[in-house]
């Protein structure tokens, strides 16, 4: 039995990997088989890799967990029941196979793996999961994740938040050690991308609770069982800590790195200083135009999209922008080419959408959510002119002051400087008056909505449209510009239950349009790319969209030539 | 003596309490929340929150509720640090910064003492000019700018000393250098003006008349008068220098005070700031205390007990 599904694995790797260096995409087939052969036999006797972080980790534990460099160290160090592959799909985890849905879509049932252990030796069961999910909604707790990603999902997940139903009412049960059932409130096509979140991640109950207070603490009191261990960490202060390679992690052979040394450099120079010294292999991701200037075109540059859209928001309570041509007006007026290529030179894209582009793949297409979506409000400086003559004289003024509420860094105040210049010089008559204000302060203007005009901008919670896409409802608490159109309310509340993902896709096409071609309720800016500087040494160096920056297990340290 | 120090000790313990208040309710007016994904809840979920964390609460309970705890030494947990105890938290940190503070506020104080004697010794020569050169550049560059070049020529071009982090010895010495040059300039300009005050005063020509060696003037006489204004400024200094500086923390990657502190202003971390503070202002009441009671060691004049009161 063993052995035959050894034989099956090596099967199955030899064909994964013939295929793999098949579509790696070079022009000559042969030049690059040799290459990877090369790459495997080259591979350095010592694979640690140094990688630097520009903060601290704020905490391990995985319920209360809320900010990406959490989310990125327990994702190598622990697993839930799917994770995201070094090509973006979601490969089995502590799960073995897929979710198994019921007719509505509404109740999955999850096997597991047998023989996934955690660091103490102790088995991976289903049981370890549901306390993790009970205890991430558990009001005593007040996890800052756990009602608002399971709220309206999970169900009975907002009245154990309420603190109405006990958390055993949750909608996860263990119907034996290795079987799990999840009750859903709506069909979630997106599930097996939902659990992949860290929140979701199993929790040995026995050895929390033995802890108290104490879990998480320091590196010697978390419990892993992902391709990593945390061999060291002092706790949240900590400004270093090392990673060692989980022996006991079931796909323990598909690791080859050894060790992962961590340490924290928070000002982007001195970062790339680290790394041109050799004493860094990966930097924190660096914004910087001066910076990046120098790495233009260096095989070391490591560019990647992210799944962050920026744009303008705008506060329909001023009756001016309550016009829906001085809205869009505003946002035709921006030479988004400039603002990227110039201002903000990192290689972020103009935005034309909601809707990041290589963020969400349809399951039935497999394509990108932008390939067969369309492009609204690009740059139009004519248009623009006309349109805000027409909402001039509909609103019966020749002048308009806007409050425009920005950001206090460097590099928002020069951005928010360029798109005053572009609004001034396109929309005869406008004024803007910028406030550069602190985050805290931004958000407190946003809720109260203080402003007319507000950069902001949003990032996915899971790995689908909607997590962009409902923010536009009327009913929106998050939404603060008093926008509401009836028919995207209609269009997003039938995707949320729309059991035809292909009739979903197309509603929540449907209604980006309508809220940018229609009303341009936002003015969309950008989506934005990351920069970091990666060694030649260093391959098999993956980002993600979602959750977790980046994953170590696929990495190699292979020998190069100085 | 005892009674005058008893007398301070008072003091510091009422300018605590101000500051403490002070700081309290200034940190309340800040909009915002420290919960770090504010911008994702929704009012109801953020008020869970705050119930949590007792932010529901009127401003004076909060306050009283503070300085309860404060008495008891409990000085409350970290937002952005997951709960870490604050005293934890500055008990960790201020260790690098303290360290890099002393070290660079002695190399500075001495080079700017010796620079500044020099200076004024040979005023109006080619020496003093470049004393003051030197005093002038490093006051007005700011401290970020020697700190990145540094690191850029000394550590990556070099390559004689590690471009950052915090792990040994060796590794303190560019921050150092970076963050004494302000002190350097300071101390120096300082020294100087008061030498070439000293140096022109009646005692100096009697000590001369009397027929005392140059060094015995320069040292014995004028030296010893000139360096008590020099103990003034350094006082402060070594406050400043001891919490941290930011940007030389930042740079050099090291787990100081500095950092933590503009940052918890920034994300309504309430204890942090709080604590931080409360460190400070302690720090600085006492460097004060200690400064007058020098004052009395170096100043005959300024002698506490005995005469006088």
């Amino acid at each position: 039995m063993k052995k035959s599904k050894f034989s099956l694995l090596l099967v199955f790797a030899l064909v994964l990997s013939v295929f793999l260096s098949a579509c790696s995409g070079s022009k000559t087939d042969t030049t690059k088989k040799t290459a990877t052969k090369k790459e495997t036999s080259n591979l350095a006797a010592d694979q640690t890799l140094n990688m630097l972080e520009s903060a601290e980790i704020p905490t391990m534990d995985s319920s209360m967990a809320q900010d990406v460099l959490s989310f990125t160290m327990l994702n190598a160090t622990n697993e839930g029941l799917y994770r995201v592959d070094n090509h973006q799909n979601i490969i089995d985890g502590v799960a073995d196979g897929k979710p198994v849905a019921n007719a509505d879509k509404t109740v999955y049932t999850i096997h597991l793996k047998k023989d996934t252990k955690w660091s103490n030796g102790d088995t991976v069961t289903a049981h370890d999961f549901v306390y993790a999910w009970q205890r991430a909604i558990d009001p005593k707790m007040a996890t800052p994740y756990g009602p608002y990603y399971m709220e309206g999902t999970i169900k009975n997940a907002t009245d154990i938040a309420n603190g109405k139903k006990p958390v055993t009412d949750l909608g996860i049960k263990a119907l034996d050690d290795f079987t799990l059932e999840v009750d859903l409130e709506k069909p979630v096509p997106y599930f097996q991308s939902y659990v992949t979140f860290q929140l979701f991640y199993p929790l040995n109950q026995k050895y929390v609770e033995s802890q108290g207070k104490d879990y998480a603490k320091d590196a010697s009191h978390i419990l892993f069982n992902g391709p990593f261990k945390m061999t060291k960490w002092d706790g949240p202060t900590a400004q270093d800590w090392t990673l060692a390679k989980n022996d006991t992690y079931w796909d323990a052979k598909d690791v080859t790195l050894t060790t992962a040394n961590f340490n924290v450099s928070k000002d982007p120079q001195a970062s790339a200083n680290a790394f041109e010294a050799g004493e860094a292999d990966i930097t924190p991701k660096l914004a910087q135009p001066s910076i990046l200037s120098q790495y233009e075109g260096s095989k070391n540059l490591y560019r990647y999209m992210q799944p962050s859209v920026f744009w303008l928001k705008f506060n329909e309570q001023n009756p001016a922008l309550k016009n829906a041509d001085i809205r869009k007006a505003i946002a035709l007026a921006i030479d988004k080419k400039a603002l990227t290529t110039d201002v903000l030179a990192n290689g972020s894209i103009p935005a034309n959408f909601i809707v990041p582009k290589d963020f969400a793949k349809s399951d039935t297409t497999g394509k990108d959510f932008r390939a067969d979506a369309g492009s609204y409000l690009e740059t139009d400086k004519a248009q623009a002119a006309d349109l805000w003559k027409k909402g001039l004289a509909t609103i019966g003024k020749t002048s308009l002051t806007l409050n425009y509420i920005g950001q206090d860094t460097e590099s928002a105040k020069k951005s928010d400087a360029f798109i005053k210049d572009q609004l001034e010089k396109t929309l005869p008559g406008l004024h803007i008056t910028i406030a550069s204000v602190p985050f805290n302060i931004k958000l407190d203007r946003e809720d109260k909505q203080q402003y007319d005009l507000l950069f902001s901008g949003w990032g996915p919670d899971y790995q689908d449209p909607m997590t962009f896409m409902d923010l536009w409802t009327s009913d929106n608490q998050q939404q603060h510009m008093s926008y509401s159109d009836s028919q995207v309310d209609t269009l997003i509340k039938q995707a949320k239950v729309e059991t035809d993902y292909t009739k979903r896709w197309q509603e929540l096409q449907q209604a980006e349009k309508l809220i940018l071609d229609t009303d341009a309720a936002i003015a969309p800016l950008y989506q934005r790319a990351a920069n970091l500087l990666v060694a030649d040494k260093v391959k098999g160096f993956v980002t993600h969209a979602v959750g977790p920056d980046y994953s170590l297990q696929w990495i190699k340290i292979v020998n190069t030539k100085k | 003596m005892a009674k005058y120090v008893l007398q301070r000790v008072l003091y510091m313990v009422i300018t605590m309490l101000v500051v403490v208040s002070v700081t309290f309710f200034l940190m309340k007016l800040i909009p915002g929340t420290p919960f770090s994904n504010a911008s994702k809840l929704t009012p109801d979920q953020l008020n869970i929150m705050k119930e949590k964390y007792h932010l529901n609460d009127p401003v004076p309970v909060q306050y009283a509720n503070y300085i309860w705890n404060m008495v008891k030494g409990d000085l409350g947990v970290s937002f952005q640090f997951n709960n870490t105890p604050v005293t934890e938290l500055l008990s960790n940190r201020i260790g690098p910064s303290a360290t890099l503070g002393a070290q660079s506020l002695l190399l500075g104080a001495v080079l700017g003492i010796i620079l500044g004697v020099i200076a004024a010794l040979k005023q109006n020569t080619w020496v003093d000019y470049t004393a003051t050169f030197i005093a002038v550049v490093g006051k007005s560059v700011p401290s970020f700018i020697f700190a990145g070049l540094l690191q850029y020529y000394i550590a990556v071009k070099l390559q004689w000393l590690p471009v950052m982090f915090w792990r040994g010895p060796q590794y303190t010495i560019l921050p150092t250098i970076a963050l004494a040059m302000f002190s350097i300039s300071i101390a120096a300009r300082f020294m100087r003006t008061e030498m070439i005050d000293v140096l022109g005063s009646d005692y100096i020509t009697l000590a001369k008349a009397k027929g005392a060696s140059y060094f015995q003037i320069s040292v014995k006489h004028a030296l010893r008068n000139a360096l008590i204004p020099v103990v003034t400024v350094l006082g402060p200094l070594a406050v400043s220098l001891m919490t941290g500086s930011l940007v030389i923390e930042r740079i050099f990657g090291i787990p100081g005070l500095g950092e933590q502190f503009v940052k918890s202003i920034t994300v309504n971390d309430y204890p942090v700031i709080m604590g931080t503070s409360i460190l400070f202002a302690f720090l600085f009441v006492l460097i004060i205390l200690v400064v007058d009671i020098l004052y009395g060691v170096i100043d005959p004049r300024i002698r506490l007990s005995g005469g006088g009161k």
